[in-house]
């Protein structure tokens, strides 16, 4: 166990050198001077781009500028975005709002998404299960954006249930949850049920019942276990990609979040920005990941970590 | 200033129906109610630079510099005249040494009074080479700003003692007087005072910027309270404000918003007070009426549309000033104006926009009316154009629309093939006009500096300017401006306008439209006003609960 964590640890060095490496050449090779926008239609004043130019060592051959980044990077210097903002502060004032929207939406996943999908797959071919398998059908077919808007214009302009924008308190964080756990929803719901299902008609269920356990032990404990392992892999991997693919809906809910500051940094081209959200972005997922297999453990007695 | 920086209009999604009078279902946090009740909400967004007023030369960080601030003068809200507001007097024998005297009993929000060296030392501070600020070019005019660049090394770091710190142009006389020199005479020069750039700074600047770009001290109606980052800024009302008129209200919250259709929502739901600037999506077909019902305002603002002809020693294929002048005349601007913008622009007739003082119109002539019968007659006789007419713009903002709009009026009436030719971003699009490597036409725009002819002629079209992007160049047309620049009133404005005049025979540019401000506002504030800059006037608003 403790050997394989090590060496999962050790496979990270190298995707997170290659994935920041990648992101930082193509941010700075995005066409264009990045500080010929800086002014609108007008030049800016030569002084100024030299002084940005050389702050942001963009005279030097691309490995060269990645080596100096990357080395202020591990003594903890994220560099300042061109407002003159520290990168830092700015990480570390947008992920935890970014954190809280994706983790209620995984709630909101897991809980609502779980709950359909046992009660689906318990009573198959049911009122339920139709009702289930419609629904999911809807929130996968529907873009996260028309859900998103749909739901700001119902439930907060013309409702006023919800607070129409973000404005800092997490009560305005709950309708955004929804509309981005949505459509993992669905898919946790069909997964659970599908999975459900089949497991059902495993004999170890036909034995425990032949056993006279009741129902919902059977059921609630020994089919659902082992029925979420695929569940629990879609759930790590989609928390990557909620925290990352945040940015739709963070947009139209005006919530101040990295997904928002990586779109801002693309269009600004500032590459140190987007490196430095998007390598926190990959040590989240890359952790997520070696946490997720090691759940497998957890649920399923039969997997062993060597 | 450039047009980007006040109007990037991101487009957005649908426009959504009535809102029902309710407030936010008890959870009202962000209006004015809950913040007892005199304060108001205005839409916001991210400043791009700290709050220096040297270094600030967009719309998000100079909205709020604009409150904070008091200049040497201000402009009407009506004309756009400059009228003193620091300054108790501004005047000039010979147009080349100007001598300003400061009002009486103006002080910094920290108590500390206003003096002729906040002045001197905040312009020599923002000039001056090693400093490297964006907006250091408003002060070329000054004697002395050329030695205050000084020297840069290979790196482009300045070279410390390459050059003087303080430009020779501006001298203290005493606690309230200074005197500016410079290079050439120049009779509209205290217009341009009532820029950000021309703000006075408190010693406190000096000692920390940094510091002070986090939190501007200011002499203006409002000081700053706080800045969260990506959620709001607030500031207040300044007790001992010295100008003539003080805010009614009691401050305002700058809510910051990424997404201009998330903020048109706020404000239909009335969590926002005052949006500036509606998105496109509320304005196509008048969507807003709907919506807001009266709780709206129109306001004409200095930023011309215009398109550039790339430089004849780039492609001389359109130099005939006959081929240019049909393709002007071949655009209908009206029809533009009313089916693409409903209404937020007005189409133009010269070069000048009409909220300066001086404005004539019709400086374009026939030229710059809709006729594609002689259109194509005059294009014809100038040979015509065998290539495909190609009309270059930054696709990142709306311009698609009007574009190909434009691009259809010129190839149905010219029978000659015409294409929009999107560019990525702005940056791209920026750097390729820069350098020159644009060919055919280009879309280009204007947001004036400060209301005067001179800002709408000078930096554009002299020869050599900062912003000629397509190499104009035409010695009458530079010598008439700068004989404008030695006279006084009408006399100056007149030879402006002869000047403005002389752009028509070779057409550099085509005037297209002017824009107009279309804001709306909650049902929390009343007599709401937009400024010619597209800000709004905080000293006017009420709130009606208040």
């Amino acid at each position: 166990m403790g050997r394989y964590v090590v060496q999962r640890l050790g496979q990270m060095v190298p995707v997170v050198i290659g994935t920041t490496f990648l992101i930082y050449a193509l941010v700075w090779a995005l066409p264009g001077d990045p500080f010929a926008g800086k002014c609108g239609d007008r030049p800016c004043p030569e002084n100024y781009v030299q002084r940005m130019t050389a702050a942001y060592n963009l005279d030097d051959p691309l490995p060269v500028q990645y080596v100096k980044y990357m080395g202020s990077l591990l003594t903890g210097d994220f560099g300042q975005t061109f407002t003159g903002a520290s990168v830092a502060d700015e990480l570390l004032s947008r992920y935890p709002t970014t954190l809280k929207l994706t983790l209620l939406a995984i709630a909101v996943e897991v809980v609502v998404g779980i709950a359909a999908g046992v009660l689906a797959g318990i009573r198959r071919g049911g009122f339920l299960d139709n009702l289930v398998l419609v629904s999911t059908l809807v929130l996968v077919s529907v873009p996260v954006f028309v859900t998103g808007l749909l739901a700001q214009a119902t439930f907060g302009v013309r409702l006023g249930w919800f607070p129409v924008t973000f404005d800092g308190t997490f009560f305005s964080l709950v309708l955004p949850a929804v509309v981005l756990g949505s459509l993992s929803l669905a898919f946790v719901a069909r997964l659970t049920r599908a999975n459900l299902v089949e497991n059902l008609r495993a004999d170890y269920v036909r034995t425990a019942i032949a056993k006279g356990l009741p129902r919902q032990r059977v059921v609630g404990v020994h089919t659902l276990r082992n029925s979420l392992i695929p569940v629990v892999t879609f759930v790590g991997a989609d928390l990557g990609g909620l925290l990352g693919g945040a940015v739709v809906v963070e947009g139209i809910f005006n919530i101040p979040g990295v997904g928002d500051m990586i779109f801002r940094g693309i269009n600004a081209h500032e590459g140190g920005t987007v490196t430095a959200a998007v390598t926190v972005l990959v040590l989240v997922f890359l952790i997520v990941n070696l946490l997720v297999d090691l759940l497998y453990a957890v649920l399923d007695p039969r997997i062993r970590h060597a | 200033m450039p047009v980007s920086r006040r109007t990037s209009v991101v487009l957005g999604a649908v426009a959504l129906a009535l809102t029902l009078g309710a407030c936010g279902g008890g959870d009202d946090q962000s209006g004015a109610a809950a913040d007892g009740g005199n304060t108001v909400s205005v839409r916001g967004c991210n400043p791009q630079n700290p709050f220096v007023p040297a270094n600030t030369n967009e719309v998000c960080g100079g909205d709020v510099l604009d409150q904070i601030f008091s200049f040497l003068v201000s402009y009407n809200p009506e004309t756009g005249a400059p009228e003193n507001e620091i300054a108790a007097d501004i005047s000039s024998e010979d147009n080349l040494v100007w001598t300003i005297t400061l009002e009486e009993g103006w002080t910094f929000h920290d108590g500390s009074p206003v003096t002729a060296s906040s002045f001197v030392d905040a312009w020599n501070w923002a000039a001056f080479g090693g400093n490297a600020t964006l907006n250091s070019y408003f002060f070329e005019p000054i004697q002395g700003y050329a030695e205050v660049q000084g020297e840069l090394d290979t790196e482009g770091n300045y070279i410390d003692g390459s050059g003087p710190e303080t430009m020779s142009g501006l001298e203290v006389v005493d606690e309230r007087t200074f005197t500016v020199t410079l290079t050439q005479a120049e009779s509209q020069f205290p217009m341009r005072l009532g820029y950000t750039s021309f703000a006075p700074l408190p010693q406190s600047f000096f000692d920390d910027p940094e510091a002070f770009g986090q939190h501007p001290i200011g002499t203006g109606p409002f000081q700053f309270d706080s800045w969260e980052p990506n959620i709001d800024i607030r500031i207040s009302a300044y007790e001992d404000y010295n100008g003539e008129v003080k805010p009614s209200i009691d401050g305002a919250i700058y809510r910051i918003y990424e997404n201009d259709d998330a903020a048109y929502n706020d404000l239909q739901a009335d969590q926002l007070d005052i949006m500036p600037l509606l998105p496109t999506s509320a304005l196509a077909g008048d969507t807003y009426k709907i919506d807001l019902g009266d709780r709206f305002v129109e306001r004409t603002t200095g930023v011309l549309d215009t398109i550039t002809f790339a430089p004849e020693s780039k492609d001389p294929a359109l130099a005939d000033p006959d081929l240019r002048h049909a393709i002007s005349m071949a655009i209908n601007r009206d029809e533009i104006v009313d089916k693409i913008f409903s209404g937020a622009r007005t189409p133009a007739t010269g070069w000048v926009s009409p909220v300066v003082p001086g404005f004539q119109e019709g400086a374009c002539g026939t030229f710059c009316q809709y006729d594609p019968v002689a259109a194509k007659a005059l294009f014809d006789e100038a040979g015509g154009y065998d290539d495909t007419l190609t009309l270059a713009y930054n696709s990142d903002s709306d311009h698609k629309a009007w574009v190909d709009a434009a691009c259809n009026y010129i190839s149905t009436a010219l029978e000659v093939p015409c294409v929009g030719q999107g560019e990525v971003d702005l940056a791209t699009f920026r750097d390729k006009i820069t350098n020159r490597e644009m060919t055919g036409m280009f879309r280009t725009g204007w947001q004036m500096d400060y209301p005067a002819q001179e800002n709408f002629l000078v930096p554009i079209f002299a020869t050599g300017a900062s912003a000629n992007d397509g190499d104009y160049e035409n010695p009458e047309f530079d010598t008439a401006v700068s004989e404008a620049a030695t006279l006084d009133g009408d006399a100056a404005i007149a030879k402006y306008r002869e000047a403005e005049a002389m752009l028509a025979e070779r057409m550099p540019a085509i005037p297209l439209w002017h824009r107009v401000s279309i804001g709306g506002y909650s049902t929390h504030v009343e007599n709401v006003n937009i400024t010619v800059f597209q800000t709004v006037d905080l000293v006017s608003v009420r709130t009606t609960n208040g």
